[in-house]
């Protein structure tokens, strides 16, 4: 029993720490959730900044007169701009939050559904679904979900089984391989789809590889919820398991009371489910989970049950502004978003793997 | 069924366990059994079920077949949070890849006492502290964990079990990363334990030095197999050690203690 640490020891000790407090530094020593105190509002007035900026900023930029007068303009703002701005914090939150539990789930700082294959696995999915046509639903649920579900969840699993050596060790270098493989293969499916497709549904499948967060009215949106709120419960719910595999190894969770298996199971369907959905709508944006949770990992610290929430509104605000820009950059055309966060991810991605390099051997 | 062995007697005990990874046999009919407060050792060449025994008596592994009891009970029954309180295991070496200060590390000790959506309190945090200072290690608090050299890091996930204010303490080769400074250091914090906290330990050891001055058992393995048990005098002996490691080994008793090296 824990009374068993016995009471005069307890007691010696505890004179003894005064002397350690007092000496340490005490930033570091910030407790985990005082942390998340601090860090939750400073993001979440973050977010609402970014949303503001995202609603304002435009083709034509935002007037409040004209909204109160022209319907036309009312249509654009309520029907285009404001889904779009929703889209794109949606996406951003979700493709964060995973990016962190995976990187966690894995021990590996450059796991990311784009590097780990599981967007791969979800385009070359959902390009079948567009093949198929784009209209197609299954009991309400649109075709094209179901189809990057079972795409992403296959990577999943290919990855896991590819990187887990005999002795359930994670090996860093294989599982990262195993990520740029599967992108490979996933890609030459999309090839061969679009290949086989005809005209219309080939050029279909071309405009949503790009990836844009463009969405008419808040229908698709309500779809998307269904599925993602239930996938980041079941993320937030597991930080805590996250935190203790981040910290160790699964062999040190487990002691310490993880079902590391289920873990793993809850995890990876959650994060299948989530990267399906955003890919299905938006393609493969890539990166996102990659930099938002490091960027995130800087000001709050190392702690994983910090670090979900933080990635989830950091990521949000982080995609609502990089779309921004894609559309504003060349106006009155407008850049992929994908090509905004993979131009900046890339040399994190690289910055990373020096780092890791350092820390332990591939 | 927690009656008699709640002050003495036996903590774990473990009967005709067997385990294979797929169809290789890893532990062949292990009968074993730890008293309270007692400080047992495992010897036993590379590959001989060591590592495989412990994780099994840590409840990390499940038997093929046989039993584990712990104080009274089925240790397979005990609820993996529950056994976290009583029971903490320090793995053979710990890689990180993440700089978590090493007290973030040792307080991931204390999550089995709070729950799901629970952060640590500043009673945590001062158990945390103290399970350093017991190492002498209370300096590496604030430092980040992949910075610390090897046998640095063992002392942090020890401390981590300490955290964990268990009943046993299960080791893998804690002492293999350390030099002899930290070994002395270790094996002095671990006697400590037993003695002032009547922790029951057991730990994989390749330091046979050390041994019959810190281990009240040893247990010996070869190719998966209990071959001997008991005090070091009994199990230090030349045809035993002899037998556990295949080669041919000298002893020589001296002070009160027993030297080992290898003939060549």
């Amino acid at each position: 029993m824990s009374s068993n640490l016995s009471q005069s020891a307890r007691q010696s000790d505890a004179a003894e720490l005064k002397a350690v407090v007092d000496t340490s530094r005490p930033t570091k020593r910030a407790r985990v959730g005082i942390r998340l105190r601090v860090a939750l509002p400073l993001l979440i007035i973050g977010l609402i900044i970014a949303f503001l900026v995202g609603l304002y900023v435009g083709y034509q930029p935002l007037s409040i007169a004209a909204l109160k007068t022209d319907p036309i303009a009312r249509a654009v703002f309520f029907r285009l701009r404001l889904p779009r701005v929703v889209m794109a914090g949606l996406v951003g939150a979700s493709l964060a939050m995973v990016g962190a539990a995976l990187q966690a789930l894995f021990r590996n700082p450059l796991a990311d559904p784009f590097t780990l294959g599981v967007s791969g696995g979800a385009s070359l999915g959902a390009s079948v679904a567009i093949a198929f046509g784009l209209g197609l639903n299954l009991v309400g649920v649109p075709f094209i979900f179901i189809a990057a579900f079972v795409g992403a969840s296959v990577s999943v699993l290919l990855v896991y089984r590819l990187a887990r050596s005999g002795g359930g060790t994670m090996l860093p270098g294989a599982l990262l391989l195993a990520g740029v493989v599967l992108n490979l293969s996933a890609s030459a499916g999309v090839l061969v789809i679009q290949y086989l497709a005809s005209y219309g549904r080939a050029l279909q499948i071309l405009r949503w590889l790009i990836g844009s967060l463009d969405v008419v009215g808040f229908d698709l949106i309500w779809k998307m919820l269904v599925f993602l709120i239930p996938g980041w419960f079941v993320l937030i719910a597991h930080a805590r398991d996250l935190h203790l595999l981040a910290t160790g190894e699964s062999d040190s969770a487990a002691s310490l009371g993880v079902d590391v298996r289920r873990t793993e199971r809850m995890v990876f369907l959650a994060s299948s489910l989530i990267v399906a959905v955003t890919v299905s709508v938006g393609g493969a944006i890539g990166f996102v989970g990659l930099i938002v949770p490091h960027a995130a990992r800087l000001v709050f610290g190392q702690d994983v049950r910090v670090l979900l929430p933080a990635s989830f509104l950091l990521g949000a605000a982080f995609l609502i502004l990089a779309d921004t820009l894609a559309r504003v950059a060349i106006s009155p055309g407008e850049l992929p978003v994908g090509a905004i966060t993979a131009l900046m991810g890339g040399p994190v991605f690289l910055l990373l793997l020096k780092r890791q390099q350092r820390y332990s051997a591939m | 069924m927690r009656n008699d062995s709640s002050t003495t007697g036996t903590l774990i005990q473990a009967e005709h366990l067997e385990f294979s990874y797929s169809l290789l046999p890893a532990v062949v009919d292990v009968s074993l059994s730890l008293p309270r407060g007692a400080m047992g050792a495992l010897i036993g060449a590379n590959g001989s079920g060591k590592s495989t025994l412990i994780r099994l008596l840590a409840g990390l592994l499940a038997p093929v077949s046989g039993e584990i009891v712990f104080d009274g009970a089925s240790l397979s029954a005990l609820h993996p949070r529950e056994r976290a309180k009583r029971i903490a295991y320090v793995p053979q070496a710990t890689s990180n890849v993440f700089p978590f200060t090493a007290l973030e590390v040792v307080l991931t000790g204390r999550s089995p006492y709070s729950g799901r959506f629970r952060f640590e309190s500043s009673h945590d945090e001062q158990i945390a502290l103290s399970a350093l200072d017991a190492l002498d290690a209370a300096h590496l608090a604030s430092r980040h964990i992949t910075e610390l050299s090897g046998g640095e890091r063992q002392l942090v996930t020890v401390a981590r079990a300490l955290a964990q204010e268990p009943e046993m303490l299960l080791l893998d080769e804690p002492a293999s990363a350390l030099d002899l400074k930290h070994r002395t250091q270790l094996t002095k914090a671990l006697r400590r334990l037993r003695d002032e906290r009547g922790i029951t330990i057991l730990m994989i050891t390749h330091d046979l030095m050390l041994l019959d001055s810190a281990a009240d058992l040893i247990f010996a393995m070869k190719c998966g197999r209990l071959i001997a048990n008991g005090a070091p005098e009994v199990v230090l002996t030349e045809v035993v050690l002899g037998e556990v490691y295949d080669a041919p080994v000298r002893t020589m008793r001296s002070d009160g203690r027993t030297f080992v090296w290898s003939e060549f």
